[in-house]
């Protein structure tokens, strides 16, 4: 369809911004490995401290990346399948808080004034413009949600009997929890971090924690479901099929709905002053989530096996054979392949994390880069950066600079992550820690703490960091050569969207949001009422600012 | 045609099977094993005075104080057997607290006390690791607990 110029800009910019910062998360990701595999001894690097890095990266790559593409994509899905165009003030304005808080927190962290990584956890202060940075971008990608909330009423009441388009349900869903569990966070770094910040008050560790997990976890689906929104709606038009069930992805999407939320103390099991069966109980529900992650699993593969299987395959497995994996007019099934194959292993490891006393044997050591490198830089990651080529291209009606490596990045990425994690994860088994500048001690053969356990782990993350790097550098030469090319071709925003094989009929409960907002509700209301009471209660004195490099409380301006 | 066909229904009939096994495992280990999260316990300032105590000749209790850069007592010596209480807390950021070998993972918070327990049957050196990001000495934040035969004491 065609579309207005301001949606155009508002989107192309909302990709591009990101994709260039990209350039120095990257950086930092294979600067980390360097450092850790023992090859750099120091504290810094070209004037870039190891933290300050650590945190660029996490910020950039996993925070503005992922939340600028969110709405990006958003703005895309909603506009094409309801055929009309968000409001474009609402637009302009989304854009520029969320442009601004990055400027500020960009500023702090390249000023070194912000080295406390991207959970931002107190008493390690950064400096004021780092959370109030962040509170913008936060609130910048609120406000499209409730001008989508209109484009959707105003669909309804036109079709009231049509069930709500998969990709407009996901991305609906998709904001919800982000909105409620924003609203968290934004408490936490409105209400208890920037006073503290300023030296107006002290802080409660404990229950900034919990708010921040509260976000922390459903942080996860935000970034993951614009990857499944795309599984659903586009893979299976991608390999030449159908989706095997429409209804398996609406269940899948409210079930996300009901258990984002009410399942962040499982990253907080080895926390002090929380309840044991409070931690158990998330525990449980964290098994909530792995059910629509079953029934994706399923619907995904049996769309793939139609697919293979109507181009002709044979036998059990022949339809493996058959897919499009190379085809460069037809990229973004590599990507999104190449990142499911990753998110097999991602997800199996996150049922280890999730396991209650499991965590004890790897929380916080490499092991959960290890896993993460398998969502978030797997799927997340490569849905992201294919559907940035894809979307820029065809609004733009431009054709892909080189297409041919455009089709090998994700699978060279691919090969990348899986001995990088490999690494990661085996060091971790052996209590490599996370977050730890190695190659200054325990991977420095100088120094009294040197631990050879380590090193074979951290070369292998070093080769798959390598061919990361190498497969990311490939994208961005794709993605910007596609940008400096003239158009040629007609500009318009096309998403492929499948048909579905099992086309089940309407479900009322399954196309209205009333009942599963309610719900949702209740189980966070249930599940987080005790573990704030825990975080509230049991903590005793509150903790002043502490800088990195200063074991002295920073109590210059108010104590008490 | 009804809504889930056969296949459907048997995926999620196998997904609850493997659930309900992982959760019976969890249950399992936690009795077995006695594997669990570190304990709750409300903040008291008495256990922010880093100390070991002996309870009787195979019990102890550690007060570990973790601090940029370091934890306190550095060195403990027990003997093997030995049953040991961690109570840890911390004087500033929050510090890690990771013994690799008997899976004993927990997070130093200001104002929080922390607590686990763990038998220690093996003789050997265990290093305590800082797995939390604590600020420019991070990387040199190790302790040892020190099993030893009783006789070599
Ligand atoms: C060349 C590619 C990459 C390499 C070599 C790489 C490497 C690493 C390493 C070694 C760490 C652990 C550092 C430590 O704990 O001391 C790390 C952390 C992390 N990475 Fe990456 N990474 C890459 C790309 C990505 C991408 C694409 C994403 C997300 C989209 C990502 C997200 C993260 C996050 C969230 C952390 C945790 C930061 C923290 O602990 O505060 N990385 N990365
Ligand atoms: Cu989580
Ligand atoms: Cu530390």
């Amino acid at each position: 369809m065609q579309v207005s110029r301001s949606l155009k800009k508002v989107i192309f910019w909302l990709l591009g911004i990101p994709v260039t910062l990209l350039i120095l998360g990257i950086y930092h990701g294979l600067m980390q490995t360097i450092y850790r595999a023992g090859f750099l001894n120091d504290s810094s690097f070209l004037k870039i401290e190891y933290f300050q890095g650590l945190t660029l990266h996490g910020v950039i790559n996993a925070i503005v990346l992922t939340t600028f593409f969110a709405v990006a994509f958003g703005h895309a899905c909603m506009t094409f399948f309801l055929k009309r165009e968000p409001n474009k003030k609402a637009m302009w304005i989304s854009f520029w808080l969320m442009v601004i808080g990055t400027g500020l927190a960009a500023w702090a962290m390249l000023a070194g004034k912000a080295s406390v990584l991207y959970t931002f956890y107190p008493p390690l202060k950064g400096h004021p413009f780092f959370y109030l940075g962040t509170a913008l971008i936060i609130v910048g990608s609120w406000i499209p949600l409730f001008d989508w909330a209109r484009m959707y009423r105003e669909w309804r009441r036109e079709n009231p009997t049509t069930k709500i388009p998969l990709a407009v349900l996901g991305t609906l869903v998709n904001f919800i929890i982000w909105f409620v569990c924003t609203l968290a966070v934004a408490y936490e770094v409105l209400v208890l971090l920037l006073p503290w910040s300023m030296g107006m008050a002290d802080i409660n560790v404990t229950l900034a924690r919990t708010l921040f997990w509260f976000f922390g976890h459903a942080l996860v689906y935000f970034w993951l479901l614009p990857a499944y929104i795309m599984f659903y709606v586009m893979l299976p038009k991608l390999a030449g099929g159908k989706l095997y069930s429409d209804l398996a992805g609406r269940i899948a999407l409210f079930l996300f709905l009901l258990f984002s939320i009410p399942v962040g103390v499982h990253h907080q099991f080895s926390d002090p002053s929380i309840g044991q069966n409070i931690k158990f109980f998330q525990g449980l529900l964290t098994y909530g989530v792995t059910i629509p992650s079953f029934i994706t699993a399923f619907t995904i593969a049996a769309s793939l096996e139609y697919a293979g299987v109507k181009r002709g395959s044979k036998g059990l497995f022949g339809w493996m054979k058959k897919l499009p994996y190379l085809d460069t007019n037809n990229f973004m099934f590599a990507y999104l392949i190449a990142g499911l194959i990753l998110f097999i292993f991602g997800g199996l490891t996150g049922i280890v994390n999730a396991s209650y006393s499991l965590n004890n044997v790897i929380h916080n050591t490499s092991w959960l880069p290890g896993h993460f490198h398998m969502t978030v830089a797997g799927p997340v990651f490569l849905a992201i950066i294919g559907m940035s080529t894809y979307l820029y291209a065809k609004m733009s009606g431009k054709k892909i600079f080189l297409p041919k490596v455009n089709v090998i990045i994700p699978y060279l990425w691919m090969i990348g992550v899986l001995i990088f994690s490999t690494g990661l994860m085996w060091g971790g088994l052996i209590g490599e820690p996370r977050r730890t500048n190695l190659g200054m001690t325990y991977l420095n053969p100088k120094h009294e703490l040197f631990t050879p356990e380590w090193v074979p782990t951290t070369m292998l993350a070093l080769l798959g960091g390598i061919i990361m790097f190498i497969a990311a550098m490939l994208f961005i030469v794709v993605f910007f050569g596609t940008i400096f090319r003239k158009s040629k071709l007609e500009a318009v925003l096309e998403l492929p969207y499948s048909e579905a094989y099992h086309d089940e009929k309407r479900i009322p409960l399954f196309d209205r949001f009333k009942p599963w907002l309610v719900t949702m509700a209740i189980i966070i209301v249930i599940a987080y009422t005790p573990a704030l009471y825990d975080a509230v209660t049991n903590p005793g004195p509150k903790a002043p600012r502490f800088t990195p490099a200063n074991p002295v409380p920073d109590l210059l301006k108010i104590k008490k | 045609m009804s809504v889930i066909d056969k296949s459907e229904k048997k995926v999620l009939m196998i997904s609850g099977v493997v659930i309900g096994l992982f959760i019976f495992s969890i249950l399992y280990a936690k009795d077995k094993y006695q594997s669990d999260v570190p304990e709750c316990i409300p903040f008291d300032k008495a256990y922010t005075e880093p100390r070991i105590n002996q309870i009787d000749e195979k019990t102890f209790q550690v007060f570990s104080v973790a601090s940029m850069w370091q934890f306190e007592p550095s060195e403990i010596y027990i003997p093997v057997g030995s049953e040991v209480d961690f109570y840890l807390s911390s004087k500033d950021v929050v510090h890690g607290f990771n013994i690799t070998e008997k899976n004993v993972n927990m997070m130093a918070v200001y104002g929080n006390i922390n607590k686990t327990t763990v038998r220690f049957d093996e003789p050997g050196v265990y290093k305590i690791t800082c797995h939390e990001y604590c600020g420019v000495g991070h990387e040199n934040m190790q302790a040892e607990v020190i099993v030893h035969q009783p006789q070599t004491k």
